[in-house]
């Protein structure tokens, strides 16, 4: 098992330089010239000359990679133009709440779209198979940034139940101690309570605008995969002999059923970091969709570049547990790497 | 013959709900096996077979219904026993082999897992004891390295040895009634006896009777006291082997010996059946579904089938036998 964690996280190694070289040509290419653009309007062709050699883009491509490489390597993405922060300091802030939005999205709607789909599977024709189409129907039809100011209309102008869509805590309540960076975490773990209802009150809204995004597919695929387990042979065994129809439903079907669904998992988790851009410019959530944009908008290289890359390592990352926990169930998938 | 018997079915209808229409699959199919007999089921693919067995156990697809007939086992009609009380049965009392042993184990759990899944719910045993209670199931379905095997899933292991392990989960509970649903299709052919031995053997000490379904007469013939052969869904004839092999009544059954490889003739001398079986789906079938094959057919084929009895435990479907 371990070596094939090993091996598979060799196999990373390739995509990741990959991905560093694809950052680098792709942001040089993007059109607008960063030098002029922070020298302002009134800039002489002197003083822009003069920012470019600051910024070592007066050097040759090839040489601008190698500085590249050698500062990614001393761990440094570099300073961003526009607020004059380290890169690494900016998204270490701001991928927690990026991620704490997304992990918990994720989590409530595997908790409703699988419970749902196996229902809708055992319980072919009845209401809940209904009720499961309806809600994939609706999810997929509801962009994120729709659904999210919706509910920001609804729940917080029209019936005032939740917070104002500004960020991960109303600014009378004080952020938990930094432990993770997850608020829900770290006021739990510091048992600061006011802190861990505060932040679940502005996570509840983003969270579920992106739950009912990614409810439809997760739904579809656990009733779909169930549906076709239900159907297969060992099935039919499992209930010639007579085993209960919980044990028929989760330790046979469900367990068998269940490695598409892992799959689907996986890139809805992809997909809702992508979601995330939107949805964080709607709630004015401080994470790191909202800072790409912005630095894209200023043509701010460092930023950009730092935001693709870790967004590739998460999603190689994240491959790498999928093909872990694939592993864990099905004992056959070992066998093959 | 003993007094009662293990089970007896009488007037079976099976109907499949269909995109094009519904599909009478079973017509009045009735049959007895005695406590310990060894039957065979035996006709062409889509006769019915299977889905009499499937019926009878209760796990018919959902499509399916059982819209008359009653299926007497132990004392109480399978057919009208609420689900709950049907699934304690089943594994216990009557149990079933499928063919195709690799699809039919859960691919991801160990094998010994698997039987003791069964001993579990219906031995009495407890998830401790149960694992040397599988591995001593394998051994008597002689499974070579019985303790190393168990710790194997389904995809280590060969057809044949998949096959014994369904056996091992079949008799797990000691059935009275064991029904083997063409369990040596896919395997090859030294294996397929083998697995018919076991098979024969395991029924005979523990007194199960079993009712053998395939579509191969001589195999049938080989194994069982008495040959049941359907057709389209009926029950046409019904004989002990040796009778049946010998004066077959039914122009299906005498058509289906000629179409059989014996040890005697050339393959040339085989021959095959004309037509092929009436779609199910159509309104106006005949009473006897084999009368437009058939060469010995007379006016008063349409009229209700008839079940006559033409010597002892010899029952034969037709207005005009041989």
């Amino acid at each position: 098992m371990l070596g094939q964690i090993l091996s598979r996280l060799a196999t990373a190694v390739p995509s990741v330089i990959g991905v560093v070289i694809v950052t680098f040509m792709l942001t040089r290419l993007l059109p607008g010239d960063p030098a002029a653009y922070f020298a302002g309007l009134a800039a002489t062709p002197q003083a822009i000359a003069e920012i470019r050699g600051k910024l070592g883009l007066d050097k040759s491509l090839p040489e601008q990679f190698i500085v590249y490489v050698g500062d990614l390597l001393s761990g440094n993405l570099g300073t961003s133009l526009s607020t004059g922060q380290p890169v690494v300091t900016e998204i270490a802030t701001r991928l927690p709440a990026s991620a704490e939005l997304t992990l918990v999205a994720l989590i409530v709607s595997a908790g409703i779209a699988i419970p749902l789909g196996v229902l809708a599977a055992v319980k072919q024709g009845s209401w809940i198979d209904h009720l499961c189409r309806v809600v994939t129907t609706a999810g997929v039809s509801l962009p994120v940034f729709f659904t999210g100011l919706l509910f920001a209309y609804v729940f917080y102008y029209l019936l005032q139940i939740a917070p104002a869509p500004t960020g991960r805590l109303d600014i009378f309540v004080s952020p938990p101690t930094h432990i993770t960076g997850f608020y829900l975490i770290d006021s739990a773990l510091t048992g600061n309570g006011e802190a861990f209802w505060g932040s679940l009150r502005q996570l509840a809204l983003p969270a579920s605008a992106m739950a009912i995004f990614s409810l439809a597919p997760l739904a579809r695929m656990t009733r779909g995969s169930m549906l076709s387990v239900l159907g297969s042979d060992f099935i039919r065994t499992a209930r010639a002999s007579g085993l209960a129809p919980r044990t028929v439903v989760f330790t046979y079907a469900f367990r068998n059923a269940v490695l598409p669904v892992i799959t689907t998992l996986g890139m809805v988790f992809s997909f809702l970091l992508g979601a995330n851009v939107l949805v964080e410019t709607v709630f004015a959530w401080p994470g790191i969709g909202l800072y790409a944009v912005n630095a894209l908008i200023t043509s701010d290289y460092a930023p950009v570049q730092g935001f693709v890359l870790t967004m590739a390592v998460l999603y190689i990352t994240l491959n790498l547990i999928i093909d872990v926990v694939y592993g864990l169930v099905d004992p056959r998938v070992r066998l093959d790497t | 013959m003993s007094a009662a018997p293990a089970l007896a079915v009488e007037d079976l209808c099976v109907e499949f709900r269909t995109r094009s229409g519904v599909v009478k699959v079973l017509d009045q199919v009735g049959f007895s096996i005695a406590k310990g007999e060894t039957v065979a089921l035996v006709g062409e693919s889509g006769s019915g077979k299977s889905v009499t067995a499937f019926a009878v156990m209760g796990i018919l697809d959902a499509a399916g219904r059982v819209t008359s007939g009653t299926a007497m086992f132990g004392g109480s009609d399978l057919l009208a026993l609420p689900e709950r009380e049907l699934a304690e049965l089943r594994g216990r009392e009557l149990s079933m082999i499928f063919q195709n042993p690799r699809t039919a184990l859960n691919p991801i759990r160990r094998v010994g897992e698997q039987i003791a899944d069964v001993l579990v719910r219906h031995g009495g045993a407890t998830r401790a004891k149960a694992p040397a209670l599988a591995i001593e199931m394998l051994k008597k379905v002689r499974i070579p390295d019985p303790e190393r095997r168990a710790k194997a899933y389904p995809f280590e292991l060969s057809g044949g040895m998949c096959q014994r392990v369904m056996i091992a989960i079949a008799i797990a509970c000691r059935p009275s009634l064991l029904i083997a649903d063409e369990p040596t299709t896919g395997l090859d052919v030294t294996t397929q006896a083998v697995i018919m031995d076991l098979i024969a053997e395991l029924a005979r000490e523990i007194g199960t009777a079993t009712l053998f379904i395939t579509h191969d007469l001589t195999l049938a013939a080989e194994y069982c006291d008495r040959i049941i052969v359907m057709h389209a869904g009926h029950v046409v004839e019904s004989a002990p082997s040796a009778t049946l092999f010998s004066a077959a009544r039914h122009p299906y059954s005498a058509r289906l010996l000629a179409a059989t490889p014996g040890e005697s003739g050339a393959l040339a001398s085989l021959a095959s059946i004309p037509g092929s079986l009436p779609d199910l789906r159509r309104a106006d079938l005949p009473s006897c579904r084999y009368s437009e094959r058939c060469e010995r057919r007379l006016d008063a084929c349409a009229e209700p089938l008839p079940r006559t009895a033409v010597g002892e435990a010899h029952i034969v479907a037709c207005r005009n036998p041989l």
